[in-house]
């Protein structure tokens, strides 16, 4: 009976619009199962209770932070921002991208223009109304020669981004995109209202579910409910409140003596005594965060094949995540594609330790000698005791490491990248071809293992290019296996293991069975999707 | 002039003069630091063309003695600047953060702390002290010493994490989190900063104990301690009337030592309970290259520490004739 | 501190056959008793706090220099097994990285004892050799040169600064021992200094300037022995200090280079199970043994500390 109830209320909100999309997404192989996600979606709306006050626990935040999104590099603005706004579009908690301030879009056949249209009647906290000026502006402060935006990167390949209409945008590509839309969903796009032709992030108005009543940086954000937010059966609480809690022990005793509903990152060594505690449930999700030690392969050794293999064998992945993750993650096959992901090449066997092998790779390449491994609690949390481990089986197999910790402090400006060797994280990325922009392809400034000539790498870039505009979804599928071989047998990263998102959420609060894993927090969206129970 | 103000106004400039070379030492520090505010804020998703925006808009590409003495004219007509984490104005809006508005709140906060930790441990330390003095070489005084040595020799943050456990998580008393909002009540205030000051508490008064007792005990062999034995006098007498006050000027050194910790060096226990101070602002200004920011906290910090080591002076001043009426 | 109960002056015919020479006289008095028959007195006399202090610090000193020996596995060591509960193998079980935290406490004893030892007597032979300097410069240019640059550094947040110096440097062990040593040599400084201003002028060191000796001489033989009893309480607490800024610095992030085991990391890595007492008692208790073995070593230095300086006070109860 609810969920016909549901489908009537969706239909009556002009949610089934969405049949459109569902019919052009599926052309381009993105999106596939909407109308189950929205089957689940109205069941769940049925349930939630209205009310009450939120608090939650980041480990993040400095009080260096602000509003603008366009640096919001850390998980307690990335929250904020998701609390507070919206975006183009949504990864739902299944993982499916799904319109949220756009309501359709159209591409070309090339995948080289996209016109997207707005939902009417959506208004910013101070009441102005979105129209197609605010997603010009918010766009555009990512674009330009003096832009101080992290994802510049992303919109270098943008042509021009036009208003086509009061409601309606078109963005013209230098090369095909088929995965657009979801560079869309990235938290740095932020559609926040225009003023004077530029984006307006410091008053903190957005369209979201939540309005900002305080926000002190390092510290807490505080919001209230919007009445007017345009989605339906979302943004339950009346209250919210995110606290910075950097320190682990300080953010489990938060939780453990309940004066937070919820918490991230959950030391994964304590999780089984955490979950002992009878007010809490442990929350994992498995996402695309996954922890890495690029070796640069045009500083010496690293050069060298053989070498790159010894170091791949040497490394026991299975005693990383038994004795870093505690088990909260799976084994990496050193290339970035995880197994939640739609594309991961599943049909290649699992690296293993393997001594006898390394032995031999490092005797053919002909070193002799000790690695520097750089590592600090900056890369990840961890990093050092596994740059211990690595260190560890690595001389079971003949081959010596010096483990080098290095100040946390300007770790991404002075170690990463710079360093022949160094431990390193990558967060979500939802689509294979833009965690190959990110940090594998040719032409990427974080191309921390700076892998960009060689046959392998050139063929590896051919093909990620050529997968870009591909719409056929088994070609694609066949193209993005192949690179996945070609980044494991001879890229320059060692990517021993992927991580669990590990919350811990007080049994009071209610969500959806399913939790989104791109980011933390169900996908950072967690203040407008969870509820009172 | 009188030798206590002219000690004050000597003092005083000699201030400014450390104040000035302070900042200069700091300046140059955080420039010879790798990285910049660009670099730290973007992290891994720094591209040189964006931190290169960042250094235009902050004037950054000037001169490191340009930057300095732009600073310097700012702070002497009162002006202590603005953050880095601010940007320039745009399309009409002001978005610049000053320095002023991130420090005060929290600088009354620190204060705050340091106030309700002073509160207890002073008159604690100068009892314990006073105590263990007049009843030295006993179970008392050994015990003393010994459970002040150990709540010293824990480092800070175990200090918390064991009062977290007795005072939050088994009695539930206190919270663990002293976030205090800027709106809070005083005694909300009081109630949530009751751990991070007892932490700070177990943590110095150690220190001022031990200075206390031994300060008293350097005296109890001097002829006129033993000329008030001979007169008969009862030993609590000997040591609050004869003692003590000649013993203030170590003891009141100690615990300007320690106030000015209370203020500058606390950054441990803001970050465990949360509590938004001073410190963890400098050292989130520090990570992040936010200049201005690190110099107006160390400003900040100087400023004490000299003003409290002024004062302690000025109490072994008065406390000693000697140096109130000199020949 | 020659005020030791029966050390009488040397007799008068020796002063007669000799000439009086202060070199001589020490000799003279010390000659009269063996090295070893004059700790044994001492110990006699010692109260049992002191005693409890030196058995400590003796126990702790012989730890240190046969740790290799003692330690049932390797500092390093990395077993299968992680967070091992107490028991035969592992009298204390195993730690994240599944390595043996009784062998970790007794190597730590080697590298904490060690590094604070080498700081503090760094930060001493800094703070005190320039304090006295002062002192006999008494208000000179380089006294207050000194006097100045040691407020300066004073008035700048110490581990803030460490922290600074720190990341501008690299954390490896011989930098984190010169940079604590010389903040904390600027608090030495300011003691050595203050003391030694009221020695400097007394007329004992008027007369051996008189008398020629050297400057060297005058701040070994007449000013140091006089300004022991508060410099020495002040090694005590000093000393211990060391611990706790290690321990802070890896609080923020930087420290000693793994995988070298010290207390105060390991209080450090291991802290976040005291949550957990309700659930695993012994687990809880793993923060504590490095923590108790830092707060022993703490009142054991400083109940020798008050036994020496109440011998040097001259009080006789």
């Amino acid at each position: 009976m609810a969920d016909i109830k549901d489908l009537e209320k969706a239909a009556r909100e002009g949610k089934l619009d969405r049949r459109e999309f569902i019919k052009r997404a599926g052309a381009l192989g993105l999106a596939a199962p909407f109308a189950a996600t929205l089957l689940s979606q109205s069941v769940q709306a049925a349930m939630p209770k209205k009310g009450g006050k939120f608090v939650q626990g980041t480990a993040h935040g400095s009080t260096t932070d602000n509003l603008d999104p366009a640096t919001n590099e850390n998980g307690f603005s990335q929250n904020v921002v998701f609390t507070y706004s919206n975006h183009l579009f949504e990864v739902d908690n299944t993982g499916q991208l799904v319109p949220e301030l756009a309501e359709s879009f159209e591409a070309s056949k090339d995948a080289k223009t996209w016109v997207f249209r707005l939902r009417k009647g959506v208004e910013f906290h101070n009441g102005k109304s979105l129209t197609a000026d605010d997603v010009l502006a918010s766009l555009n402060h990512h674009r330009g020669e003096d832009s101080q935006s992290a994802v510049k990167a992303l919109l270098t390949p943008v042509e021009s981004i036009k208003k086509t209409g009061s409601h309606e945008v078109t963005v013209k590509l230098n090369a095909g995109n088929a995965d657009f839309p979801f560079l869309m969903s990235d938290y740095h796009f932020a559609i926040l209202p225009e003023f004077n032709g530029e984006m307006d992030w410091q008053s903190g108005f957005g369209t979201g579910g939540y309005i900002i009543e305080k926000f002190e940086p390092g510290v807490r954000a505080t919001f209230k409910r919007n009445p007017n937010y345009f989605k339906s059966g979302r943004a339950h609480f009346d209250e919210v409140e995110t606290i910075s809690l950097i320190d682990t022990t300080a953010r489990q005793n938060a939780i453990m003596n309940q004066e937070v509903h919820a918490i991230g990152r959950v030391d994964p060594k304590t999780v089984h005594l955490l979950s002992r505690n009878p007010s809490l449930k442990i929350l994992e999700t498995t996402g695309t965060l996954h922890y890495t030690f690029p070796m640069r392969v045009d500083a010496p050794p690293f050069d060298n094949y053989d070498l790159r293999m010894a170091v791949k064998l040497s490394v026991d992945r299975e005693q990383l995540v038994k004795k870093i993750l505690l088990g909260h993650g799976a084994m990496g096959n050193d290339h970035p594609i995880s197994s939640s992901q739609p594309f991961h090449n599943g049909e290649m066997p699992q690296r293993m330790y393997d001594p006898d092998k390394a032995k031999h790779h490092l005797k053919k390449s002909g070193f002799e000698g000790a690695l520097d491994l750089s590592t600090s609690e900056a890369a990840f949390s961890g990093a050092v005791d596994a740059a211990l481990l690595i260190k560890d089986s690595a001389a079971k197999a003949g081959l010596n490491v010096n483990v080098v910790r290095e100040p946390k402090d300007g770790y991404w400006s002075n170690v990463w990248n710079k360093k022949p060797w160094c431990a390193c994280y990558w967060g979500g990325r939802p689509t294979v071809d833009w965690m190959y922009s990110s940090a594998y392809v040719n032409d990427s400034e974080w191309n921390d293992t700076n892998w960009r000539t060689g046959a392998a790498a050139d063929r590896f870039n051919k093909l990620v290019i050529e997968a870009r505009s591909e719409l056929d979804n088994e070609k694609r599928r066949a193209m993005y296996y192949e690179t996945q071989q070609i980044l494991s047998d001879d890229g320059g990263a060692l990517i021993p293991m992927f991580a669990n998102y590990i919350h811990a959420v007080s049994k009071k609060i209610g969500h959806d069975e399913q939790v989104a894993g791109n980011w933390e927090f169900d996908g950072n969206k967690n203040v407008e999707r969870w509820w009172f129970a | 002039m009188h030798p206590v103000i002219r000690t004050i106004l000597q003092r005083l400039g000699l201030g400014l003069v450390t104040l000035f070379v302070v900042s200069l030492i700091l300046f140059s520090s955080i420039e010879f630091l790798p990285g910049d505010f660009g670099e730290a804020v973007l992290g891994q998703a720094a591209l040189p063309e964006t931190v290169e925006a960042f250094r235009k808009e902050l004037g950054l590409h000037l001169p490191m003695h340009e930057r300095y003495f732009d600073w310097l004219g700012g702070i002497l007509t009162g002006d202590m600047g603005n953050s880095f984490s601010g940007r320039g104005s745009s399309g009409g809006q002001d978005r610049s953060r000053p320095v002023i508005e991130l420090l005060a709140p929290r600088l009354a906060n620190t204060l705050f702390l340091a106030s309700m930790a002073a509160i207890i441990s002073v008159p604690l330390a100068l009892f314990l002290g006073i105590t263990a003095a007049l009843y030295r070489n006993t179970i008392y005084d050994r015990t003393v010493n010994a459970l002040t040595l150990t709540t010293i020799s824990f480092p800070e943050f175990f200090v918390a994490y064991l009062l977290i456990l007795g005072l939050s998580s088994f009695t539930k008393i206190f919270p663990s989190l002293a976030n205090i909002d800027p709106d809070a009540v005083f005694w909300e205030r009081v109630y949530l900063t009751a751990l991070p000051a007892l932490t700070l508490t177990l943590v110095i008064v150690a220190h001022m104990m031990r200075m206390t007792r031994a300060a008293i005990i350097n005296l109890m062999a001097s002829p006129y301690i033993e000329m008030a034995d001979l007169k008969g006098a009862s030993k609590s007498e000997i040591i609050l009337r004869h003692a003590l006050p000649n013993a203030w000027a170590p003891i009141v050194t100690v615990i300007a030592f320690n106030l000015a910790y209370l203020v500058v060096g606390v950054v441990v226990v803001e970050v465990v309970f949360v509590y938004p101070g001073v410190g963890q602002l400098m050292v989130d200004a520090v990570t992040t290259r936010d200049v201005p920011v690190v110099q107006g906290c160390a400003m900040i910090f100087a400023a004490t520490y000299i003003l409290l080591n002024l004062f302690a002076d000025i109490i072994s001043i008065i406390t000693n004739p000697r140096l109130l009426h000199p020949r | 501190m020659n005020n030791d109960d029966d050390m009488t002056p040397g007799k008068p015919a020796d002063l007669a056959d000799q000439g009086y020479s202060a070199a001589g006289e020490v000799v003279l008095i010390k000659a009269r008793r063996t090295f070893l028959e004059n700790i044994l007195r001492g110990l006699k006399s010692a109260p049992p706090t002191a005693l409890f202090g030196l058995t400590v610090i003796t126990i702790y000193i012989f730890f240190a220099l046969f740790a290799p020996l003692l330690a049932p596995h390797g500092e390093a060591e990395i077993f299968d097994l992680s967070y091992a509960p107490w028991g035969e193998e592992f009298m204390f079980g195993t730690d994240q990285l599944g390595r043996d935290i009784l062998s970790r406490l007794i190597y730590g004893a080697r590298n904490t004892v060690g590094i604070a030892f080498v700081t503090t007597l760094f930060a001493f032979v800094i703070g005190g050799g320039l304090g006295i300097t002062a002192a006999i410069n008494n208000n000179g240019w380089l006294d207050n040169l000194l006097s100045r640059s040691v407020d300066v550094l004073m008035a700048i947040p110490s581990l803030i600064f460490a922290l600074i110096l720190l990341s501008m440097f690299g954390a490896n062990t011989l930098n984190l021992i010169i940079i604590i040593a010389i903040l904390d040599s600027t608090r030495v400084f300011r003691i050595a200094r203050a003391v030694s201003l009221n020695v400097v002028v007394m007329d004992y060191v008027e007369a051996a300037k008189l008398r020629g000796e050297k400057l060297f001489w005058i701040l070994y033989r007449e000013i140091l022995p006089n300004i022991m009893p508060p410099l020495v309480a002040e090694f005590g607490l000093r000393f211990c200090f060391v611990f706790l800024t290690i321990a802070a610095l890896s609080f923020l992030g930087v420290g000693i280079q793994p995988p070298t085991a010290d207390w105060g990391s390991m209080v450090r890595e291991t802290a976040g199970l005291i949550q957990f007492a309700e659930y695993d008692l012994t687990a809880a208790m793993t923060p504590m043994l490095p923590a108790a073995a830092i707060a022993l070593l703490t009142v054991a230095v400083n109940f020798v500390v008050d036994w020496f300086l109440h011998k040097s006070s001259g009080l006789k109860d």
